[in-house]
Order: structure tokens, then sequence, then C-alpha cells
């Protein structure tokens, strides 16, 4: 009888996965399907699944439609950089916030606590002011510092460290190790499953990030892959789906990528372990 | 190599003061260990000593150099913790070397005094694995190496016998002491647990309360106990502490080892110079090799340790017999001992038993 409800209840957990799951997948499915589609496919009545032929000359047309090598390189560099000076700036940090206490710390990190709240739309236009002020809009720059300090890195990095026992730390410091040695050496590694999620996020963030940039930029050389891609749709004559869906798996391409590699440490960072 | 001495040492916790003022001279190349229940100061003192905790008053000296403000890494000591503290991500090897590389030891000989300290522990074939990877005794070896590959003037080393099995313990506690006579450096161990203290130790520091009790070597601690404290913490199962009366100042104390059971079929004769009290066994334990009787007397319930062979059934009706040779008496208000000068205050005692 009870073997029959747990199988009863594992049945039940599969439809709602798979059903979660479809509707996740569809739009990507929906994606994948229509780049390779020609242009009456794509507004044919009632709509098909797969398409007659697989067009490749979509990418073709996506990828010459503008400097798209120049978008992909900015991209890069802008979700890259972002990543690396969000770790140099939420490792030390983390570190003080989890370690050490000093006066104003709570009332510190509850400042940071506060930023993680407030959305990048709200103070965009202080932040143009300033970068304006700096003379870097237009550049890379401008969509690399504003995001230098992640309040979410900083936050997720803190209690990971403060996970990690007083007597490895104490250790270290009868091995002689300067504080900033410890903090590399011995912190970091211990917290590798939550840096490549946080470093995951932040670079799929600010890889698919299009508000930004729009406002920062207004020349093809300093523009990123999702402007790019948006501006496949304002090309002349009707939409062209099948295009701007081929530019698309153009942009989330290389995040799938990088997803399928860091999955184990993903997991391995949200699911409680117990050693 | 050095000595250690601690000079009038206090810390005090939020007000609260967990070391009260030791002194302690602990010598070159002694195994001293400190013993004493938990939160009697113990480790805090020990973590003092290592730089963890600073220092609330008074002075440390390691060697003839005072470390009070000196940097853990500095102080040319190592620690062995109760957990192993480990770094987790780390190789067996890149554990041991940690240490070295921080001081910047070349290479070349990182590697000749790794190897060499891992044939000595017995890890050789371990140093690739992760500390995930081993079991507990073999931690528990890493830990050690980490320390003695820095060959340094003291090793502190708390509890780092706890969190091994019963057996493995025994070995480990023999493995140290040689360990110890093999390097000939300062060894201050930390423990709770007196059978440790006394089997290891060559000097023993008896802590209560964040004050020392007694500084002694294992049988002396054993033997002529300063105080009641010691008296009841040295010494398995604990010393029996009787008394004359509620008004009388002071009170006798003997060991369970000590005394004998005398059924009432044989005549128990009291002679002056022994100690008897009749009372009733209430139960008992085995042991093995040796028995122990809770008898219930009328100055209340005392252990008696006797061979297995010659154990009393529960419910008999016995006198526990004592030398008086082997009384100890102690002042009732502070616990100090009486050093006896001529045997009257028990002669008294046991003219009023019997």
């Amino acid at each position: 009888m009870r073997q029959v409800g747990r199988t009863a209840w594992k049945s039940v957990e599969w439809v709602l996965l798979a059903a979660v799951g479809l509707v996740f997948l569809f739009p990507f499915l929906w994606m994948f399907l229509t780049a390779f589609k020609t242009m009456p496919e794509v507004y044919q009545f009632p709509p098909t699944w797969w398409p007659e032929s697989w067009q490749l000359q979509n990418f073709k047309i996506a990828w010459s439609s503008g400097p798209f090598l120049t978008y992909v390189l900015n991209s890069i560099v802008v979700a890259g950089g972002i990543l690396i000076l969000q770790f140099l700036v939420a490792v030390p940090a983390a570190y003080a916030f989890a370690r050490y206490r000093f006066a104003g710390r709570s009332w510190l990190f509850g400042l940071s606590l506060i930023a993680l709240m407030i959305p990048a739309q709200v103070i965009f236009l202080p932040v143009y002011v300033e970068m304006s002020h700096w003379g870097l809009v237009n550049t890379l720059w401008a969509l690399i510092l504003p995001f230098g300090a992640s309040a979410f890195g900083i936050f997720l990095l803190r209690q990971s460290f403060m996970q990690v026992p007083d007597e490895v730390i104490e250790a270290a410091r009868l091995d002689n190790a300067s504080e900033w040695k410890i903090m590399w050496t011995i912190m970091v590694p211990m917290a590798k499953p939550v840096l490549v999620t946080f470093g995951l996020f932040s670079f799929i963030y600010h890889w698919n990030d299009y508000f930004w940039p729009l406002i920062m930029t207004n020349s093809d050389s300093v523009r990123t892959l999702p402007i790019g891609i948006s501006m496949l749709k304002a090309a002349e004559g009707g939409k062209q789906w099948n295009v701007i869906m081929a530019g698309n798996m153009i942009l989330v391409l290389p995040i799938l990528v990088v997803f399928f590699f860091a999955q184990r440490h993903i997991i391995s960072a949200f699911v409680y372990q117990s050693k | 190599m050095a000595r250690v001495v601690l000079n009038q040492i206090t810390k005090t916790f939020q007000n609260q003061k967990v070391v009260k003022g030791i002194d302690l001279m602990v010598p070159d190349g002694s195994f001293t260990v400190l013993v004493g229940p938990s939160g009697c100061g113990k480790s805090t003192t020990l973590r003092m000593i290592a730089g963890l905790e600073t220092v609330s008053s008074g002075e440390i000296l390691i060697g003839d150099q005072l470390v009070n403000d000196l940097a853990p890494g500095k102080r040319d000591i190592a620690m062995v913790f109760q957990n192993y503290a480990l770094y987790p991500t780390m190789s067996v090897y890149d554990n041991i070397a940690y240490g070295l590389r921080n001081r910047g030891t070349s290479k070349k000989e990182c590697q000749m005094l790794v190897e060499e300290i891992a044939e000595i522990v017995g890890l050789t074939p371990y140093l690739k694995r992760k500390p995930s990877q081993l079991s507990g005794g073999q931690r528990q070896r890493v830990a050690l190496a980490r320390a003695m590959v820095k060959k340094p003037k003291v090793f502190l080393m708390d509890e780092p016998l706890s969190n091994l099995d019963a057996k493995l313990r025994n070995q480990m506690r023999v493995e140290l002491t040689s360990l110890h006579k093999q390097l000939g450096s300062t060894f201050i161990y930390v423990t709770h647990d007196q059978v440790e203290a006394m089997t290891m130790g060559d000097q023993i520091v008896v802590m209560s309360e964040g004050d020392i009790m007694q500084v002694a070597a294992p049988l002396e601690l054993y033997q002529e106990p300063a105080n009641l404290f010691v008296a009841q913490f040295i010494g398995s199962p604990a010393m029996n502490i009787v008394s004359d009366d509620e008004k009388s100042k002071s009170v006798w104390g003997f060991r369970p080892e000590k005394a004998q059971l005398v059924t009432d079929a044989v005549s128990a004769a009291p002679t002056q110079d022994m100690l008897t009290l009749p009372g009733k066994v209430i139960s008992r334990e085995i042991l093995g090799s040796d028995c122990l009787c809770h008898v219930e007397t009328e100055k209340g319930r005392i252990v008696v340790k006797v061979d297995t062979e010659r154990a009393v059934n529960i419910g008999t009706n016995v006198h526990v017999t004592v030398p008086e040779t082997q009384i100890y008496e102690f002042d009732r208000a502070t616990g100090k001992r009486i050093i006896r000068t001529e045997g009257m205050q028990a002669h008294a005692m046991a003219g009023g038993v019997v």
C-alpha cells in the first residue's frame, strides 16, 4: 500500500517537473527551430515545428548585418572585466565582513544589502552624469566600472566565508600566512562552488544586459552583443524573425556552453552538503 | 627548543575573568599537560601562548623573548587542533608544506623536509590525497606532520586526541610520548582527560576556574594533592571525601583503591591505625580485574575498588577499612591540604566512628 503511494507520488513529481521544464524549454526550442527556417515558413499559419530545409545562411546574414565580431569582443571584455573587478572587490570585502570585528561593521553590511535592493534603472541618471563628468560615456569603462562592486557577491561570499571553521584560519596564521594569503589561498578555494555560481550569474546578467549598454553607448565600436541583436529588428522591411533568432542563438550559445561545464559547481553551491 | 614562562597572565572576556593571573614555568624540553574540567581556562591559556588570543595583562616569554605582541606566525611554535584544522582544498603534501612556503623555504628543501616528515609519521603513500579522503587517524597524523615540519621551539596541542576512537587514542598517546622523546622539544598539551594527563605528562598543571590548582609530576599529584580539587580530579574513581560532622573544620579523603572491604563474618577488629566505617554495599561495577563497590555508610556513600575475585555481593553488610597513612586531611573552608604531623586528627576521627 505504502509502496503504491510512493510510486504515485513519484509520478506526480515527474509530471510536474516535466511541465515546468517544458515551460522553460519551449522558448529555447522555438528560437532554435525558427533560426533555421525560411521567411515564409516563419509566417506560415498554422505554424510548423520543423524547418523544411535547415537554413544555415540565417546565421551568415545575422553575423554580417553589423560589426558582430566587435560586439562579441566588447561583450567578452565587458562581462569579463566586470567579473574580475567584482571578485577583486567582493573577496576582501566579504572576508572583512565575515571575519573581522570593526566599528560600523553591521551598519556597513546593511548598507551593502540596501544596494542589493536598488535596481540599476533607479540610479542610472546620476551614474550617467558621473560617467560623463569623467568623460567615460561611450567607452567600455562606462559599462564596466558601475558594476565593479556587487552587493550580491559580497553577501553570498560572506555567508560562505563564515562557514569556514575558525581553527583553519588560526592554523594558517600559525603557519605564518598573511591575511591576504589566507584569503586567497585558503578561503577562496574553499568557496569555489559559490564563486563559480556567482561568477556565472554575474557573467550571464552582464552578457545579456541590454539596458545599460543602450544608455551608455552610441557608437558601434563600443556596443555589445544584445544591442547588436536588437538592431537586427530595426533592419528595413518586415521583421526577419528567422535572422533575429539566429542572432539570439549567437548570443546564448556561449552561455549554454559555460553553463554546461559549471553545472556541477552550481548544484553544490545551492544544495546543502554535509561532509 | 625553549622554555615558556607565564607571569601573572590574565584573560578577560566581556568583563568575565577566565584566566585569573597565573604564573607558570614550562621547562625546556618538558611535556607539560594543562588539565582541568571544561571552562577552567586551559585552552584559553594555550591560545594565549599561541598568540591566537591577546593577553589581558601579564607577560608571556618563549625562550627569553617577550612574545605578548608577536604575531602567531612569528613565535616559532606549532599547534595541533582538536578538529585537526587541515586545509581541506589542499593535498596532504601542500598541507604540510604550507608553513614552509610561507617562510620562504626553497622548493627543493621543502620537498625534502615534507618527505622526511611524511616518512616518520607514515604518510608517504597519502601525500597526493585530500584530507577528506583520509581516516581520522591519518588526518591526525597530517596535523602532526604539519606541526613537526616547521621544527618549532614549542609544540602546542589542544585536545588533539579527543576526536579519535579509544583504541587509536591509546596508540597515539604512546606515539606522542615517544615523539616527544625523539624531538626533545617543549610540548604543552591541553586535555580534560586526567588519564591522558597522567600517562603523557612529565609536568602536570591542574587548573580550575581560571586558576592553577597545582603543578607537579604525575605521581606527586596522585600521592600528594595540594587541595581537595586536585585530590578529586586526579585518580579514577575520584577520592572519597568524608567528614566528621558539619561543624568540624576539616574533611578527610582516601582513595577507593587504598580502602578495603571487610565482611561482618570476619571479625573487623578496629585497630588504632585504621579508619573503620560500617556500611552496606548498594551497587557494584565490574571493570574486569577490578570491581567498584559502592557502600552506603553513615558518613555518606563511599566507593571502594577491590579485586574482582574479592568482590562482595550487593546487600552485604561490610566494614570499610582504610590505613591511617592513606588518609588525607583538607581544610573545609579553603579546600587546602593540611599536612599531618602526628596523625592526631585522623585518630580523633577514627575514634569518633567506632
